[in-house]
């Protein structure tokens, strides 16, 4: 550190541990450390916290991306609840997906972990595999086509016309009546991800002395020994995993995409996410899109907000 | 039913249960059967059972049907299982990607560009930030770790007008800057890691401090060969990121797609390529799973610190 002059330490003394306590010369004391956080916040920032703020901004505009955006107050919002009927449709799909899709999801991927925990270690490595493979398998769920497809080659039509079942094939991905249930049977299907990883990772460090103890203390049976025992003390990866469930559950918009068509047929397939991308990208309305992208963004965010606090009850 | 706090071990086989107050509340044997019941185990696995064949049979079909010949293929009734394996499929892909106008070999390498500079630079970049986060305090330290757990309660899908928007003004459209870049900052990644640094005991970095030695060499050489599980859990989830990445809307131009955008034109292509549809299923299903299939305990001992704290 530079010494300070000789007039400045006779006229203006320096109070001790004064400045120690100030915020900035805590900031000082920490450069090095800030240093090291630079890189990837001044990115974060860049691609996540300001991406958020220009969405909420250009949800009052209209934008085509060619023209500088016009303020339009809340134009856009009161046209997406009133006049535009398809987004309620994708909401109303939107939010049974996620109702069931996540829950489902949740509670298979802590069952699921919960039962393979039991297993000799090398079955268990197995089983992670075949549960946590569709996930990490990128664009595998194509392979829900063959099962469902609309001529009598695909797997379920061969089948149910096979046994008499139907007279002429289904065309599953096309039929309105389909097209929901599949969509949500795929997005179970993939969505035993990083969740389910924390699961089974929790489960390992729940200290077994603590399942001991607690057969003394008169647990009886497997459900009071999960309730009493092995849920509080994986009520941090309870946490993660709801906010990873969550996540997903509100974002199906790629599978729909790919396995019903864009548009899907009747909009039997429309979530909020294929909405936003067909008036962002197809329609380029970016300001109406921008407003989808918020209201997902306030839906997400405070499911998630409301499902950490309902877990904090766990064990209670 | 209040639950015992302190269990402690005072011989091999004996122990003893504490309660809040550090009372002596019972001696027990160790290994005493817990609560089972056998059926309760039979329904439970059974229940397991099903729902493996549930997840494993889309799988089993992708490899099936990547080793059947085009006849099987359309088969009526339809069959599951390959009756005569063959790699003809595989042989086509192959001349159908040479024949392409942008050679396979100009995608692979989009893919390996891509996903190479993109894991790279987030294993260090977020593993540079997650250290401060994890062993100091400073002013902001709490906020910024706080909008890191907000940013993974909203999918990317939220943002993806702003960032194309940002992305256009940092003159990155169409380059693979474009998805590299956003990759550093992935949070799931720092989260993971900063989670995982908090084991390293203090008393390292402290001592590692008290030798002069300055922060980032702290990161660098203390903490990081510590958390060697942490980098590859890093390195893979990232790497399935970018894997699956088709370019989507950022990158326009053929001959700067990645190999996974190549291989959904193809997997999609309807009946005419159903055989070299189903070989790259195969391809984009086998490289990930491999991956993880290699790092699984490593994977698994870094998700046992991701727990979020109340």
């Amino acid at each position: 550190m530079k010494k300070r002059s000789l007039f400045k330490r006779i006229f203006f003394p320096k109070p001790a541990n004064h400045q120690r306590n100030t915020t900035w010369a805590l900031v000082k004391q920490n450069k090095q450390s800030y240093m090291l956080l630079a890189p990837y916040f001044i990115l974060f920032f860049t691609f996540t916290v300001l991406p958020v703020v220009i969405a909420i901004a250009l949800s009052f505009t209209t934008f085509n991306i060619l023209q500088t955006p016009q303020f339009v107050g809340w134009t856009n919002y009161i046209r997406l609840f009133l006049e535009n009927e398809v987004f309620m449709v994708a909401l109303q799909n939107t939010l049974i997906i996620a109702v069931i899709a996540g829950p489902v999801s949740y509670v298979l991927c802590f069952t699921f972990a919960w039962i393979i925990n039991e297993l000799p270690p090398k079955v268990r490595a197995v089983m992670t595999v075949i549960f946590y493979a569709p996930s990490i398998s990128g664009n595998v769920f194509f392979i829900w086509q063959f099962f469902f497809s609309g001529d009598r080659y695909g797997l379920v039509n061969g089948w149910l016309l096979n046994f008499g079942l139907i007279d002429g094939p289904i065309n599953f991905f096309r039929d309105t009546r389909f097209i929901l249930p599949l969509l949500l049977v795929v997005q179970v299907w993939l969505s035993l991800g990083v969740a389910f990883l924390a699961f089974i990772a929790g489960l390992q460090t729940v200290d077994k002395a603590m399942y001991e103890a607690g057969a003394i203390d008169g647990i009886k049976n497997r459900w009071q020994e999960l309730w009493y025992i092995t849920l509080p003390a994986m009520r941090p990866q309870l946490m993660f995993g709801a906010v990873m469930s969550i996540t997903a559950a509100f974002s199906v918009g790629d599978i729909s995409i790919q396995l019903a068509g864009f548009p899907s047929v009747n909009y039997a397939g429309e979530t909020i996410v294929t909405h936003m991308m067909d008036f962002g990208w197809i329609r380029f309305e970016m300001g109406f899109a921008s407003a989808i992208a918020v209201i997902l963004f306030l839906m997400m965010v405070g499911s998630n907000k409301a499902v950490q606090r309902l877990l904090r009850k766990v064990g209670s | 039913m209040a639950a015992p706090v302190i269990s402690k071990r005072i011989h091999k086989s004996q122990f003893a249960v504490y309660d809040e107050r550090g009372r002596k509340i019972k001696l027990a044997k160790r290994g005493k059967k817990l609560s089972r019941s056998t059926g309760g185990t039979i329904a439970l696995f059974l229940f397991i059972g099903l729902f493996a064949v549930f997840m494993a049979l889309p799988m089993v079909l992708t490899i099936s049907n990547a080793f059947k010949p085009l006849d099987e293929l359309f088969y009526f009734p339809p069959r599951f299982m390959v009756r005569n394996p063959t790699l003809s499929n595989f042989s086509d892909l192959f001349i159908l990607l040479q024949q392409s106008w942008v050679p396979f070999s100009r995608y692979f390498l989009n893919s390996l560009i891509i996903t190479g500079f993109g894991t790279l630079g987030h294993l260090l970049i977020a593993s540079a930030a997650a250290y401060p986060l994890a062993k100091n305090r400073f002013p902001g330290s709490q906020f910024l770790m706080s909008m890191v757990i907000l940013s993974l309660m909203f999918s990317p899908v939220v943002t993806g007008i702003p960032n194309f928007l940002i992305l256009s003004q940092l003159n990155m459209i169409n380059t693979q800057w474009a998805l590299i870049v956003p990759a550093f900052a992935a949070s799931l990644g720092l989260y993971l890691m900063k989670q995982f640094m908090e084991q390293v005991p203090d008393s390292l970095v402290e001592s590692a401090r008290m030798d002069g030695c300055r922060e980032i060499g702290i990161w660098w050489r203390i903490v990081m060969p510590n958390v060697k599980p942490a980098w590859l859990t890093l390195v893979i989830l990232m790497f399935q990121a970018l894997w699956a990445n088709t370019g989507g809307v950022v990158i326009h131009s053929e001959e700067l797609r990645p190999l996974t955008f190549a291989m959904n034109m193809l997997a999609g292509g309807g009946i005419a390529r159903a055989g070299t549809g189903a070989a790259v299923m195969f391809i984009t299903m086998i490289v990930p799973v491999t991956f993880f299939v290699i790092s699984q305990s490593r994977i698994v001992e870094t998700m046992a610190t991701s727990g979020m704290k109340e």
